[in-house]
């Protein structure tokens, strides 16, 4: 008579499997636009690790209910019952722990990529507000902003004011005094935004540079990132400002 | 018993002013079974009507230019489409509906502790309803989105607003009304002998949900009177012209909207819980801990409500406090999850409607628990938030967690109510239209958002019109997914297989009286239920340490072949 593979080992290949076909996945698979700014790689690279975590989480799922539909499906004429088992403790505890490192993790690791990002920028940051005076705005909040780092380099940030409205950016260029509907930025230089609102609440979005910043009226907000690619893209107002919208 | 008779029931000998019959469900009745239906069916109409304004979305959305509807009326459409869905369905139906027809059941009452109250909770919404859709005929629908931020709510239309805000603070009253109902008849209703960790798992979601409706209700109620003020007073508290301010307004609104978000899902966990063991026949697995996930989940929930608010004026630790917490309410949600499959592990599972609707919640939820764990990451989050990627996400989560297990509790307790069974094929061919029209419709979004297409817009990039019209055809076939189930419930009702008291041989107590039950419920003593799951062969009926799963597995397929 041959010995069956112990179940235990089966079990421990399919983990195997699954944990190695998860993190394929999430190196492979491709669902977001073109990279174009210095934080959209370091954004791309929290997106794997969090595609290849719930990869293997759902094909897991998936795979236990469709095997338990199948494998413990009850024939027409069956009116027995399973067996009573109500509960398992170190099993809820093994379930309780597991889940609870990954977040923890992720929590951590995204923490880390948006601090490469340059998220943490302290709101009302003083050296922020001395760099962009401006004497009727009694402060200037940040979003997303990476080029005060970057400005140790030598490189000066690009200042640009955005005036956000119902139905349009307006871009004004301080250094040369032009105003423009379209922003245009140089390759690899840092750019810092103002942006400003008056009328309602809009949001300032570039799909390809992974940046959006709510322009809030009365919160001037400053927003900086640094393009890596030259090409056309779309700059898309995220948030309902009223019946048009901007793109 | 300590329940004593209320003056409705004493005239049922003789000539009574309260109508009987059909027209009991047109009336005041304080019957919570009555209520109860009274919600679901109000609740079902409002879903045609939010499903309909639904379908105007996917149709304009099937060209990349705004060529269905006008863009004013677009933003109305999506305004009414989500307070419908919320408000007047989805939260009505797990909480009211669901609620009132079985909690009385489960803690062993004749009633629910104020059932004058209870009526005239029902009764707000279907005037409230009416309300808000006939705002689009008064003046003009509200068009500021179901949250409405300031200062956009402020500059549209006012009357439209307001009629909004009226609406929903009458919906919202109604919903702290049956929140305290449920906890007092739950805590302070129990048959005596009837311990609270006896009680079936419905009851702990709904003490938890109830706890939330009452904690967070109100904050939403004078944030909203607050915003009445600053469009008809011209107050300033969140117009920054005025010197207010707007992020206080979305602080003040996510506090009730994301507890919200549990208010629609807990019911739902309870009802699939409930739902499980019986067509599994084994007990529910791991009853203590499922306990405390729910009160994890109420704890949690409370705490995370700025992670809606990422890309908005938030301060930096802020954003990390949020990050973490939203992130923990996968510990709980997990341990559920974990629980409900160890549940149908082993189990004799009859591969019905009810129990495809609640696998099909489950891998639903799970999907949008997924996305949703990755939302909470604030780098994530700020390139996604407000596009399709959210419109997809929280679609898996309400639709896709919630809607299914409306879904599955009514093809589960339709027997209960009628007497008679629904149509298992049209049963299965509703959940399978459904399954693969919902997953056609909103898995695709995902894409879009990721690619660049915001929320709320008539009009896009044409590179995203494939795609988009793909959801439309699913939106399409989740429409026509309706009327399998329609004509099933209609007439099974006057057609269906007569069902008997019990036909799933369930243990719980709404089972354990005639079908449909009595006016008061048992026509004797409640029953006292001690274990409310205790299905399965238990372990000494067998020996479980030398029979393998295969070896079950042979015993019953040979009790088949000799039957």
């Amino acid at each position: 008579m041959v010995m069956p593979i112990p179940p235990a080992i089966l079990t421990l290949l399919l983990g195997m499997g699954l944990v190695l076909s998860g993190l394929w996945v999430g190196q492979n698979v491709s669902l977001l636009p073109l990279d174009a700014s210095s934080n959209a790689p370091v954004y791309d690279e929290l997106f794997k690790v969090l595609f290849s975590i719930g990869t293997i989480l759902f094909i897991g799922i998936i795979g236990l209910i469709v095997y338990s539909l199948v494998r413990f499906r009850r024939r027409p004429s069956d009116l027995s019952d399973g067996v009573a088992i109500e509960g398992n403790l170190p099993l809820e505890i093994l379930w309780t722990a597991i889940p609870a490192i990954v977040v923890l993790f992720v929590g951590i690791y995204s923490y880390d990529i948006y601090e490469r990002m340059g998220g943490m920028t302290p709101l009302n940051d003083h050296s922020l507000h001395a760099a962009h005076a401006d004497a009727s705005d009694s402060r200037t909040w940040a979003g997303i902003s990476p080029a005060m780092a970057e400005s140790d380099d030598g490189m000066a940030a690009v200042p640009v004011d955005v005036t956000a409205m119902q139905f349009a950016f307006i871009f004004h260029y301080p250094d040369a005094g032009i105003t423009s509907g379209e922003l245009h930025v140089p390759l690899g230089q840092p750019v810092a935004l103002t942006l400003k609102a008056n009328d309602v609440i809009h949001a300032f979005w570039v799909p390809q540079f992974r940046l959006k910043q709510d322009v809030i009226p009365g919160q001037p907000t400053l927003l900086s990132f640094t393009p890596t690619r030259t090409g056309r893209f779309p700059i898309v107002c995220a948030e309902l400002c009223g019946p048009a919208v901007t793109s | 018993m300590t329940i004593s008779l209320t003056p409705e029931t004493a005239p049922a000998h003789g000539p009574s002013l309260q109508p009987q019959g059909w027209l009991r469900y047109l009336s005041f009745s304080t019957d919570h079974k009555v209520i109860g239906l009274q919600y679901l069916v109000c609740g079902f109409l409002f879903y045609l009507i939010g499903g309909a304004l639904a379908g105007a979305i996917r149709t304009e959305l099937l060209t990349p230019i705004s060529d269905f509807l006008p863009r004013q009326t677009y933003n109305e459409v999506l305004t009414l489409h989500g307070t419908v869905m919320i408000f007047l369905w989805i939260v009505p139906v797990v909480n009211g509906g669901f609620g009132n027809y079985l909690i009385p059941f489960y803690v062993g009452a004749r009633d629910m502790a104020f059932p004058r109250l209870n009526a005239v909770a029902f009764w707000l919404i279907p005037p409230a309803g009416l309300l808000l859709i006939s705002s689009y005929f008064i003046a003009s629908a509200p068009e500021s989105g179901w949250t409405a931020y300031p200062p956009l709510s402020l500059t549209t239309p006012a009357t439209g607003q307001i009629i909004w805000i009226l609406s929903v603070l009458l919906l919202g009253g109604s919903s702290i009304f049956g929140g305290i109902n449920f906890i007092a008849t739950i805590l302070k209703l129990r048959r005596p002998g009837l311990k609270l960790m006896q009680l079936p798992m419905y009851c702990w979601a709904m003490l938890g949900t109830s706890i939330l409706v009452v904690l967070s209700t109100p904050v939403l109620a004078g944030t909203l009177v607050l915003l009445s003020f600053d469009i008809i007073a011209h107050t300033g508290f969140f117009n920054p012209a005025l010197g207010g301010n707007a992020v206080v307004y979305q602080h003040l609104f996510w506090f009730y909207s994301h507890p919200a978000v549990y208010i629609m899902v807990l019911p739902a966990f309870g009802l699939v819980s409930e739902i499980l063991p019986v067509h599994a026949r084994k007990p529910l697995f791991g009853y203590t801990t499922m306990v405390y996930s729910i009160m994890g989940i109420v704890f949690l929930g409370l705490i995370v409500w700025a992670h809606h608010m990422f890309t908005s004026g938030t301060p930096p630790w802020m954003r990390l406090f949020f990050t973490i917490a939203t992130s923990f309410i996968a510990v709980p949600t997990g341990i559920k999850f974990f629980n409900w499959l160890a549940t149908l592990w082993g189990g004799r599972i009859a591969l019905n409607s009810a129990m495809l609707f609640s696998c099909a919640f489950i891998i639903n939820f799970v999907f949008g628990g997924i996305t949703g764990v990755a939302l909470a990451q604030v780098p994530f989050d700020i390139h996604v938030h407000d596009t399709y990627f959210v419109v997809a996400h929280f679609h898996y989560i309400v639709y896709g967690g919630t809607v299914f297990v409306i879904f599955a509790s009514i093809y589960h307790w339709y027997p209960k109510v009628t007497g008679r069974m629904l149509n298992e094929p049209l049963g299965r061919l509703h959940w399978l239209l459904t399954f693969v029209g919902f997953n056609l419709c909103f898995a695709p979004q995902h894409w879009l958002g990721l690619n660049g297409m915001p929320r709320r817009v008539a009009e896009y990039d044409p590179q995203f019109q494939l795609i988009n019209q793909f959801s439309s055809v699913g939106a399409l076939l989740m429409a026509i997914s309706t009327l399998p189930f329609l004509i099933n419930v209609v007439m099974s009702a006057f057609n269906g297989e007569p069902a008997g008291d019990n036909p799933w041989r369930a243990l719980t107590p709404e089972w354990l009286t005639s079908s449909p039950p009595p006016v008061e419920n048992w026509k004797g003593e409640p029953p006292l239920v001690h274990e409310p799951y205790g299905y399965g062969i238990k372990p000494g009926d067998i020996s479980l340490t030398d029979t393998s799963g295969r070896d079950l597995w042979r015993l019953g397929a040979g009790s088949d072949s000799r039957s």
